[in-house]
């Protein structure tokens, strides 16, 4: 999966969840800053995001997706270790 | 003592899904029972209830509602009318608070989420539960929206909430804590569970095959209260507030009391001493004499006793003069929202000097030696007006409204 595709799920994600606009949604934008995404609904987003891209984000992990980069970095490394 | 008013009014109503179309369809003597059609509601005894007559989920957004339990979104929904109402105040935050309360809070929010833990496991359980359950979601929820900061409280007394909610409104605002204080109740729970046990408790009516007639207070054949989902929010505000904004005022708040009975955690007391008390404190706080009380919304739920023994405190404290109705009769019984909704009709029925119909009140059951507005709405002067609240508990409320 490229990061596109995956950048473009996380926006599938985030609108469902967050009612963020997929034209919102860039690499370098961060979730909370930007995209106005509140801790819970954050929570919702990487539940959501677990299961569609069939990785595990421990709690400890989320606290360093502070862009939607390094959420769309994490998937692809944790897709690559499976 | 400063004088309190009433500066608006919101509500979302089985009538209606505001106050001036829920006002309406009280006028008219509308029912708001419906049958239930769900799948959910084939096995119950009760198979009818007063369901909102517009969906808030379209109102709030759908995001919104993801996040709101169906009694916060309709709570929400009544305030911003009532605030729009109040001409949107320019008030010190500091001097603003909330008083808005529901008989079970989030309940069906707790209910499906256990259904979506059986089913797959607690990291599937939404993060925002827990705020969606909590009973003082739906005020808290209000001032976040209004920016409260002189407190935001969220009483609870069953079926007397939404008067309770009033009642502390008015002490907050005598006492000069706030200037303006926005008060109510809200409840949504039209869900298998809470009606399978109301049901259980041999409390509601089983008229399935007549929805619109089942909410019979006072009637002789009636079987017990039909279950409705609303909320109603009133702007509460220091006169002195008002008169310098120069802001409608709708009438004076002018007295409350609340008693408790010691007596039974569901039956009412068969003579209704904690209810008299409840009134002839708040006729003595309000300063106005029984003979004023030309009008009382009553509790009156349509259960056996209950509705004797509120004629009973009725007749015993104000003697036999003043205009009754129960207009749980059209709108059900919206339990922690009732005495909200029911002090709005208060309000509006003492402002336009008609009171609302009881409906269904075909035949009066022995015992029922007061005046009720049966079937169709009445033209009275009101100089004051009784709104009636009791709860599963012993809460007795009773608030006066007044001319302003």
């Amino acid at each position: 999966m490229t990061r596109e595709e995956i950048t473009a799920g996380l926006a599938e994600i985030l609108e469902e969840v967050a009612g963020v606009s997929p034209d919102d949604v860039a690499e370098d934008k961060s979730f909370t800053d930007d995209l106005d995404v509140d801790s819970l609904s954050m929570v919702e987003v990487v539940v959501a995001a677990e299961e569609k891209f069939g990785v595990k984000i421990p709690d400890n992990e989320v606290q360093n997706l502070k862009l939607v980069g390094d959420a769309v970095t994490y998937i692809v490394s944790a897709n690559a270790t499976v | 003592m400063k004088d309190v008013v009433v500066t608006g009014l919101g509500a979302t109503t089985p009538l209606g899904g505001d106050v001036a179309s829920t006002w309406d369809a009280m006028l008219a003597g509308k029912s708001g029972v419906r049958a239930l059609t769900q799948d959910w509601a084939a096995q119950l005894p009760v198979r009818i209830a007063a369901e909102l007559a517009v969906e808030p989920v379209e109102q709030v957004g759908r995001i919104q509602a993801r996040r709101l339990d169906r009694v916060e979104q309709i709570a929400l929904l009544a305030m911003r009318e009532a605030w729009a109402d109040a001409g949107s105040p320019e008030v010190d935050k500091e001097r603003l608070a909330v008083v808005v309360g529901t008989g079970i809070g989030g309940a069906v929010t707790l209910l499906n989420q256990d259904d979506i833990l059986e089913a797959s496991g607690p990291r599937r359980v939404s993060p925002h539960t827990v705020p969606m359950l909590m009973p003082n979601g739906a005020a808290a929820w209000i001032g976040l929206e209004l920016g409260a900061k002189a407190g935001v409280h969220a009483p609870s007394s069953a079926c007397a909430t939404g008067a309770e909610a009033i009642y502390w409104a008015l002490d907050i605002i005598r006492s000069g804590r706030a200037d303006i204080v926005v008060a109510g109740g809200a409840e949504a729970v039209v869900h298998g569970l809470p009606i399978a046990g109301f049901a259980s408790m041999r409390a509601m009516s089983t008229r399935n095959d007549d929805p619109e007639r089942a909410s019979r207070p006072w009637d002789k054949t009636r079987d017990g209260f039909v279950l409705g989902e609303g909320a109603g929010i009133i702007v509460l505000e220091s006169a002195e507030h008002a008169r310098s904004r120069g802001a409608k005022v709708y009438t004076r708040l002018a007295g409350a009391a609340m008693t408790s009975d010691g007596y039974d955690i569901v039956q009412p007391h068969p003579e209704g001493e904690g209810g008299v008390r409840a009134i002839q404190h708040a006729l003595r706080d309000a300063d106005i004499a029984p003979t004023d009380v030309m009008h009382v919304n009553c509790h009156a739920t349509a259960t056996p006793t209950g509705d004797i023994a509120e004629i009973k405190m009725v007749h015993r404290v104000l003697g036999d003069h003043a205009v009754l109705t129960s207009t749980k009769s059209m709108t059900g019984h919206l339990l922690g929202a009732a005495g909200a909704v029911e002090s709005i009709a208060t309000i509006l029925a003492l402002r336009h000097g008609v009171v609302p119909p009881t409906i269904n009140l075909d035949e009066p059951d022995e015992g029922v030696d007061l005046d009720i507005a049966a079937h169709k709405s009445r033209e009275v002067t009101i100089p004051a007006a009784l709104n009636n609240s009791f709860g599963f508990g012993g809460h007795n409320a009773a608030l006066v409204f007044a001319q302003a």
